[in-house]
């Protein structure tokens, strides 16, 4: 019980994070960025390559990842989707453009990083065992704290300070926030770049525990799909009940029911359906509520 | 007027370049040879090896001047499809071939694209060499695939007796990803091990492909304390990652795996934990490897900046289509010639030390030759390098 707690507690903590950035931007420009998994990746390996093959220090690496992703998702922001949505009233065009983005960034993390699976040095060595009912690595111990910090610091930020509060006006009405004399163009390419450069963090965090590869980003933002989901699209407290959901899911599935097969994320997945047929608009409801 | 003329220098110099480069390329007539194989998505990597293996053969081939098949000198074109590992994608590519006249093809990569293009090629006259391990591909009536490594339960085998006689492994369990090729490898690998008199402690516990943290995956495994973790079907992706979790959740047995791994990607994704881990490699290891392997390698690094060690083994099925297509040349617009040819076929192994042949096998398995005679090596990690912990051969 206590591993699965454990478990849980981390992958939850992980999957938060992934879900955060999508729902801030969804919450932010009604546009589903099925990208996020590729800026994840991304993160990842702008870590890996500042940390794992420069040297430098993996605070500075991490750094080096968000401001990579929140420069390139102010560029994107400013770019491609303001103009489509400036131009495109059909929801369909920024989809498809995110989607477009999606596979462009595949092929250039082909480009550059190449096919194989990459990885760092570890930040903190050794293991944490209780007496073999809670066994868990240093740096996942880290990661995961740091995982909460981060979000902790993320709520704080959109709470109390004059940009997450612009931002929140943003989100709950365009025109009103308008009115109220919020730059709307320029608090979107902010919120673009904030959501982009939670990707690259935690990109860059868990990089040092799962390492990246290319192929990570599809899954990735399906998995951020399914968080926000369950919490309720654009509502920043329901990315985080939906990561932490779905983590504490994974997370007693695969202790429990491992001896059926690998059963856990179909049955994820079927009540992911049964309770959107029930609750469509996930659990938090209505954005920002 | 300046600008206009520096506009008719430029088409002009464009259409010379052009006119010249296609004029170089055209010495030769082109053979061309297709590819089709994941190349994006999680498992890019093993098609990626693939085709890159083949494109760096080919450009050495065409700086060399060609290749010579009967009195005619080709120069090799690679056609490349990506089937996203998708079967009916895989279809798409092979009919792209049989489109463009190819009639040789490296891949599909995975069980259900190989079964699925079988009725395409052998329709249209197409020879495949897959890297996927069902035997009733290259069992009769299934005519026209040929397996271009070694299988799992050719390899599996000589693995278990190597640890059982050497290492005194008494005990094993598998894990394997929830998809067809590694299901049935762990399937495979489970029928040996019982068939060796090793007890078998957990054979049930799968996995996503897409997952990135496999300690609450292997949580239960360890608790059945093993001699031996087999990592059925393990892509290199996923191998590091869970050779650092069995080893962080405090096992000590052996871990091994019948599918070839790349060493940098151990030794960056799971350091010195990757110690010990035994995996099924190609010919490059310094014990075994030829200087055409050697020069094959730093071609391919040179090439695309990095070479990957699963090219060990992918290196082989063009050769061997050019090598069987000179030994009958009849075979580049026919297929049952290049058929009929494998029979007897036999050329030297360029890339391996020694008086190594390249030659159809496969009897034993498949009761007809349809399978190329990679060598069956057999590496442990250390320190970031393989070592050829010993060689066999398949039949």
């Amino acid at each position: 019980m206590e591993q699965i707690l454990a478990n849980g507690i981390y992958l939850g903590a992980q999957y938060a994070m992934i879900a955060l950035g999508l729902t801030l931007i969804f919450a932010l420009m009604n546009v589903l960025n099925f990208a996020h998994g590729q800026m994840y990746v991304l993160g990842g390996f702008v870590t890996y390559t500042f940390y794992g093959q420069l040297g430098w220090p993996f605070v500075l690496a991490l750094l080096a990842s968000c401001i990579t992703l929140a420069v390139l998702g102010a560029l994107i922001e400013r770019f491609l989707f303001a103009p489509v949505i400036r131009r495109s009233s059909r929801e369909e065009s920024t989809m498809l453009l995110a989607a477009g983005l999606a596979f462009l960034f595949d092929a250039i993390i082909l480009l550059v990083f190449g096919e194989k699976q990459r990885g760092v040095p570890k930040i903190v060595d050794g293991v944490f065992n209780w007496d073999f009912r809670l066994i868990m690595p240093y740096d996942r111990i880290l990661i995961c704290v740091l995982a909460i910090l981060s979000i902790v610091s993320f709520i704080l930020f959109m709470q109390y300070s004059k940009t997450g509060r612009a931002l929140r006006a943003l989100a709950q009405d365009r025109t009103a926030a308008q009115l109220m004399g919020v730059n709307v163009d320029r608090y979107s390419m902010i919120g673009f770049a904030l959501g982009a450069m939670l990707a690259g963090l935690v990109g860059g965090l868990l990089v040092t525990i799962t390492g990246v590869n290319l192929g990570m980003g599809g899954p990735t933002s399906i998995k951020a799909f399914m968080m926000v989901m369950i919490g309720g699209a654009g509502v920043i407290s329901g990315a985080i009940a939906g990561g932490i959901i779905l983590g504490f899911l994974e997370a007693i599935g695969l202790a429990v029911l491992s001896q059926y097969g690998d059963i856990t994320y179909l049955l994820i997945f079927i009540s992911l359906m049964i309770f959107l047929a029930i609750r469509p608009q996930g659990l938090m409801g209505k954005p920002w509520g | 007027m300046k600008r206009r003329n520096l506009m008719k220098s430029s088409v002009a110099l464009a259409l010379a370049a052009s006119v010249l480069g296609s004029t170089a390329w055209a010495e030769n007539p082109v053979l061309k040879i297709g590819f089709v194989g994941v190349t994006s998505g999680p498992a890019a990597a093993w098609g990626i090896s693939n085709q890159r293996s083949m494109e760096a053969r080919a450009d050495w081939i065409n700086e060399s001047g060609g290749y010579k098949i009967g009195d005619t000198t080709y120069d090799i074109e690679i056609v490349s499809f990506d089937d996203q590992k998708d079967p009916k994608r895989a279809i798409a590519g092979m009919e792209k071939m049989a489109q463009e006249g190819i009639h040789y093809v490296v891949g599909p990569n995975v069980d259900d694209g190989a079964a699925a293009v079988r009725p395409v090629a052998e329709a249209q006259g197409i020879m495949y060499f897959p890297y996927a391990f069902p035997k009733e591909l290259y069992s009769a009536p299934a005519s026209n695939a040929v397996l271009g490594m070694v299988a799992n339960y050719q390899s599996g085998p000589a693995i278990y007796k190597y640890l059982k006689d050497e290492k005194g492994v008494k005990s094993v369990a598998f894990v394997a990803a929830n998809e067809s090729d590694p299901l049935s490898q762990r399937d495979g690998g489970v029928e040996a091990a019982k068939a060796l008199g090793l007890e078998v402690v957990s054979d049930n516990v799968t996995y996503q492909v897409d997952t990135t943290d496999f300690t609450p995956v292997l949580t239960p495994v360890m608790r059945t304390q093993p001699d031996l973790l087999v990592l059925s079907g393990v892509s290199p992706a996923n191998a590091p990652q869970l050779i650092r979790s069995a080893r962080e959740l405090g096992f000590q047995g052996i871990i091994s795996t019948e599918t070839a791994q790349d060493a940098t990607v151990l030794r960056e994704g799971a350091g010195d934990l990757a110690n010990g881990f035994i995996s099924v490699g190609g010919a490059s290891t310094p014990e075994i490897a030829s200087d055409d392997m050697k020069e094959f390698v730093k071609r391919y690094t040179d090439m695309f900046g990095e070479y990957n060690d699963e090219s060990n083994t992918k290196v082989y099925a063009l050769e061997y289509i050019l090598a069987t297509l000179n030994a009958n040349p009849a075979g580049i617009e026919d297929v049952t010639a290049f058929q009929a040819t494998m029979d007897t076929f036999e050329a030297p192994n360029p890339f391996m030390k020694g008086d190594a042949k390249m030659r159809y096998v496969g009897t034993t398995s498949f009761g007809q030759k349809r399978q190329i005679a990679v060598p069956l090596v057999v590496n442990v990690y250390q320190d970031g390098e393989f070592e050829t912990l010993f060689v066999a051969e398949v039949d």
